[in-house]
């Protein structure tokens, strides 16, 4: 059975490696890593920028998508309102016109100098109307009893939702959460329309310089899902181990 | 116990689940035990009398206060009573003992090691010692609501408020819970509860009271109520639910 696995597994990418070598060689592409190579530190510098956007955005997603979260299912209808109609007006448009109203209209505003902020800000508001559907769905699952139950024992609105309401829903929508943070890392590669020079953008910038573009691509590819692919092992990893308690 | 209630109405959406009852306890009553058909109306009583539920109009007084529609001061209410509910409602992502210890801590102000001891005191006494650091999911029904049970008396409250605590578990099962609640009756712990067990009802209750349709049919001393009712529609319902006994 095993040993079926791994044959198996070896046929078949040897079947991938050889389609793939036949679309290249069909493209009559010449290769040419050293004009990339001699880019390597702002390639570099613009993975590590990614990861700085995406670190700060997924805080402030976090705790945003929260607030949105728990206002939607306040008793007080202004607040409900206003979360609701936040998250429709961010889910129903695209994250590049935000992106750009955001910055040309409102960054200038409100005097946001800092292109990293401005787009740790921007990226955050935007993630945060889908985290707040996530955690939202998580507390809309909990039974009614378990609000009874604390009720019943006392515990107000604010011990409710700490210490009975956000541990079990957390624990629901974790794998879900998971999955938007790596979202979150895809699109922080939008950025780039600012000119904010982050991983994608640097590519872009080392591709025109060099004409390389698949030496650039794929390192690029490569980047992002050395930053994803943890994302998801760790989101199957906690679904593993929720679902065994 | 002193209780009087006076002309309760509750509706939810058009169904009118209270339909102006009224009940008058003598003071000195210490087990009341609101029995009747599913759907009557008890269980819906007894979340008004335990402060869960404010009634859409009539009166409700427990030991000569009335009690307020106001949300913080019907916490207060609650805070120094018990509930407990049929689905045990315990908190699944804590263990036996975190469950009782929470409200010990977060309603009750006792530190946490104060908790913990009175919480693995109870168990010991229940006979769960061995079961403090199960979660809820790892124990049976009987010994989940033995728990439920202890953590709606670890505060010592001044009433305790049943409902159907025996209408999800298996006969055995039911036999452990009952025996438990009998102790605490016989100990002078001052009960409300709605049972479909009616041998228990006789055996523990001062006061029996029918509910059915939103009304209190009769209410007396079980003897009387179990033996020769005067109206027939209680009659009815004794003949036919202790038919098998």
């Amino acid at each position: 059975m095993k040993l079926r696995t791994i044959l198996l597994g070896v046929l078949l990418l040897m079947v991938l490696g050889l389609a793939s070598w036949q679309v290249l060689a069909s493209l009559r592409y010449q290769w040419n890593w050293t004009g990339i190579w001699e880019q390597r530190e702002i390639l570099l510098r613009g993975w590590g920028l990614t990861i700085l956007i995406s670190i700060g955005a997924l805080v402030g997603t976090l705790i945003f998508g929260l607030v949105l979260a728990i206002g939607q299912e306040t008793k007080e209808p202004v607040c409900r309102a206003v979360c609701r109609g936040y998250v429709e007006l961010i889910r129903g448009t695209p994250l590049l016109t935000q992106l750009l109203l955001g910055y040309y209209v409102i960054a200038s505003a409100f005097h946001v100098d800092n292109k990293i902020v401005a787009g740790i800000l921007l990226l955050t508001a935007f993630e945060a109307a889908y985290m707040a559907e996530i955690l939202r769905g998580g507390v809309a699952s909990i039974e009614r009893s378990q609000w009874d139950a604390a009720r019943a024992l006392g515990l107000d609105r604010k011990q409710t939702w700490r210490f009975v309401i956000l541990p079990q829903a957390l624990r629901r929508v974790l794998p879900g959460m998971a999955g938007q943070c790596a979202s979150l890392v895809k699109d922080s590669s939008l950025l780039s329309v600012l000119g904010i020079a982050e991983f994608a953008k640097q590519t872009d910038v080392a591709v025109s310089s060099t004409s390389s573009p698949l030496e650039g691509y794929l390192p690029m590819a490569l980047g992002y899902l050395a930053l994803t692919l943890p994302l998801s092992w760790l989101a199957r990893r906690l679904e593993q181990k929720w679902n065994a308690a | 116990m002193k209780i009087e209630v006076q002309s309760l109405v509750k509706t939810y959406g058009t169904q009118r689940a209270l339909d102006g009852l009224s009940l008058s306890l003598p003071a000195g009553t210490r087990c009341l035990a609101l029995i009747g058909p599913s759907g009557g109306g008890k269980s819906t009583l007894l979340r008004h009398l335990g402060g869960l539920e404010s009634p859409t109009s009539g009166h409700i007084e427990v030991n000569g206060k009335s009690l307020s529609a106001d949300e913080t001061v019907l916490r207060q209410y609650r805070r120094k009573n018990g509930f407990l509910f049929q689905g045990y409602n315990l908190f699944p992502h804590l263990t036996a003992r975190q469950n009782i210890v929470l409200p010990l801590v977060e309603v009750h102000g006792k530190t946490p090691s104060e908790a913990g001891e009175l919480a693995i005191s109870h168990l010991a006494r229940f006979g769960l010692a061995s079961h403090a650091e199960k979660l809820p999911v790892q124990l049976s029904g009987g010994q989940q609501q033995r728990v439920a049970l202890i953590r709606s008396l670890a505060a010592s409250p001044e009433l305790l408020f049943l409902d159907e605590p025996t209408a999800a578990l298996d006969p055995e099962m039911t036999v452990e819970v009952l025996e438990l609640v009998r102790e605490l009756i016989h100990g002078g712990q001052e009960v409300i509860l709605c049972t479909h067990e009616m041998g228990f009802a006789r055996a523990v209750a001062d006061v029996v009271a029918f509910v059915a349709a939103g009304k209190i049919i009769e209410s007396a001393a079980p003897d009387r109520l179990f033996t020769s009712p005067e109206n027939p529609d209680v009659g009815r319902f004794l003949s036919k639910v202790l038919e098998f006994r």
